[in-house]
């Protein structure tokens, strides 16, 4: 049983990592991470590395939903505008690999603002539906600008190369995209004990109020589009350098609403929620497709497969929205409680 | 350059006949956000059950085609209620994006069942519509778009004329305007509810055999669903005139993008009309302005 931690001021009440505890199992998080990839095998790689790309975007578009209340369905998009930088840099002017993710982040930040604009006017579900066109939109331009995206052919990426070394292989890529992604959390956390999160708390929860306490929203909200765009965009650069092809296809409206409901299943608004949400709604069908593979179908499971993992994506949404809305970051609370508290109960 | 007014015309007739198929379902997708403050982006994938419940009733079952109709209508009823009951009934009182989002994930199950039943190739429903082209002047019109724009305005015509005057759409225009204030008059609001989403999806399945009919069914006909957004967003949210008026104009955009631009055009300048309401007139052209106030 652990007692309750007295705080005594107010950045101790703030601090990211406040306890003892909470630092000890962090420093034995962080060194399972380093010693993962020399224990896994490669596929296991891959899935860490498919992982760890989605928890960028999904903290990205947290950033803009959960903490801000915007709803948004065209992170797909962004991350697509990312992609494109990347290979286009690569392509055409041979930029460097960590040059040219910053100048992914970039560009999909300018699309962001762009996208944002209309959100001072436009609100809650219409909003959503004009990310829906701000998707469309970029779909159109990456099948149709030809000369530059190459079209629906789409394009091809060599692997990243950082210091000289090509990362060619999920272990090397690995150690490109774990750093990456930490420093993504690690923002995404600071930035929320700053003055800017809690005006996007404050937007969130009722922004006409929030206007009146003197929070300009229109700078607010397109700064939360920037942001979260950010992400998106340095995490479709990753996605480009990971899969080395991309195509208009690659980045549908689905996978927009693949990162909604990883946030939706991790838990709106907090950081914990976008790393259990990604995590979670990357690995079912994962999992789906070896308990697929061990039950006795006739024939051909793979046919099934697709369908049953479109299922399984819906009702993974509407169950956690019906018996758990506060999401898989809300379990996780519960538990370390109990923990807490043991042996009596809350 | 000249430009043949008859191709026009043409063109503008059939884009007229696809928007009363977008007109009826915007009807559905209206009648559900008037009654019950949920978005429901799994439009699409309603039209798209009723449309296969149709197949699985006439082609599967061998039914005559105006039985397989009914039972395709009460079987689209029976699914709108108990979608009602199962996922949007718990979600009362939730944010609205809630409700928005469980509806996204009620069309990926919809996809899903679908391809999982009738596998995802694309299928044809009998013919019952008449063969013979329909001639106005020098237009040459696809007799399954006429009959379908006209199933459209009697659909919508029953449905105005149901709101209008029956009980039950006199209780729904009630429950929308204030939903308190019927709950006091002693109008079953839960009841309302269930009867909005039975509706609805009665009516999406009409919509859903007139689509099939005319271009086949198969599970990426949801995609019809985005279409229908931008109408009711066009048009208004909740309101019944929008959704008539934004499906008979996206409808026309749409043939004329495809006609002179290219089939790929027709989604891009759908959405592009979308993008120009939106910044002009943000809660659609007859929506309601909401007041907001602390």
């Amino acid at each position: 049983m652990r007692i309750g931690t007295a705080r005594q001021t107010y950045a101790a009440d703030a601090a990211l990592f406040d306890t003892p505890t909470q630092r000890a199992w962090l420093a034995v998080l962080a060194v399972a991470l380093l010693g993962f990839p020399f224990l896994a095998s490669e596929y296991w790689l891959y899935l860490a590395c498919l992982v760890a790309i989605h928890i960028l975007s999904a903290t990205g578009l947290n950033i803009l939903t959960g903490y801000t209340g915007l709803v948004s369905l065209g992170q797909a998009a962004f991350m697509g505008v990312g992609a494109y930088t990347v290979a286009i840099l690569q392509q055409r002017w041979g930029v460097p690999s960590l040059l040219s993710l910053a100048a992914a982040g970039l560009a999909a930040l300018l699309l962001g603002l762009l996208v944002g604009l209309p959100s001072l006017r436009v609100k809650g579900l219409y909003l959503a539906i004009a990310t829906i066109a701000a998707g469309v939109l970029a779909h159109f331009a990456f099948s149709h600008f030809t000369t530059v995206t190459g079209g629906s052919a789409g394009l091809t990426v060599r692997p990243a190369s950082v210091l000289g070394i090509a990362l060619e292989d999920s272990f090397r890529f690995y150690w490109l995209v774990l750093p990456l992604t930490a420093a993504g959390l690690l923002g995404s956390a600071n930035l929320l004990r700053t003055r800017i999160g809690r005006a996007f708390i404050a937007i969130r929860d009722r922004d006409i109020s929030a206007e009146v306490l003197g929070i300009p929203l229109l700078r607010y909200k397109l700064l939360a589009f920037a942001i979260s765009s950010f992400y998106a965009g340095v995490a479709g650069g990753l996605y480009a350098f990971f899969f080395r092809a991309i195509t208009p296809e690659t980045f549908p409206l689905v996978l927009s609403i693949f990162f909604l409901a990883a946030i939706i299943v991790g838990g709106l608004g907090t950081v914990l929620g976008s790393i259990l949400g990604a995590l979670f709604m990357t690995l079912v069908p994962e999992v789906l497709k070896s308990v697929m593979g061990w039950l006795p179908l006739s024939g051909n499971a793979t046919l099934y497969l697709s369908p049953v993992r479109t299922i399984v994506f819906g009702a993974l949404i509407v169950l956690f929205l019906v018996f758990e809305p506060l999401g898989l970051a809300e379990v996780w609370r519960r538990v370390r409680r109990t923990f807490h508290l043991w042996p009596f109960r809350t | 350059m000249t430009i043949d007014w008859w191709l026009l015309f043409e063109i503008v007739l059939s884009g007229l006949g696809a928007g009363g198929l977008y007109a009826l379902t915007g009807l559905a997708f209206v009648t559900i956000y008037k009654a019950t403050r949920v978005v429901n982006i799994a439009i699409g994938e309603m039209l798209m059950v009723g449309a296969y419940l149709f197949f699985a009733f006439s082609a599967g079952l061998n039914l005559p085609v105006w039985a397989a109709i009914l039972a395709a209508l009460v079987a689209s009823g029976a699914f709108g209620a108990l979608v009602e009951r199962v996922m949007i009934r718990p979600m009362l009182g939730e944010s609205p994006i809630s409700s928005f989002m469980v509806t996204v994930g009620l069309g990926s199950i919809l996809v899903g069942i679908v391809e999982l039943v009738w596998t995802a190739d694309q299928q044809r429903l009998p013919e019952f519509f008449p063969a013979a082209p329909v001639k106005i002047g020098d237009a040459m019109l696809s007799s399954k778009v006429v009959w379908g724009f006209a199933v459209a305005v009697l659909l919508i015509g029953a449905v105005l004329l149901a709101l209008r005057f029956w009980r039950g759409g006199v209780a729904l225009r009630a429950t929308a305007s204030d939903q308190q204030a019927a709950y006091s008059m002693g109008i079953d609001v839960p009841r309302v509810f269930s009867l909005a989403w039975v509706g609805a999806a009665m009516i999406a399945c009409v919509a859903g055999i007139v689509v099939g009919s005319i271009g086949g069914i198969s599970s990426v006909m949801g995609v019809f669903g985005l279409s229908v957004l931008v109408v009711v967003i066009f048009g208004g949210l909740d309101s019944v005139l929008g959704a008539l008026v934004g499906g008979l104009v996206v409808g026309m955009v749409e043939a004329l993008a495809g006609f002179y631009l290219g089939g790929e055009y027709r989604l891009l300048a759908t959405f592009l009309l979308l993008v120009l309401v939106l910044l002009v007139r943000p809660y659609g052209l007859f929506g309601t302005h909401e007041i907001e106030r602390l």
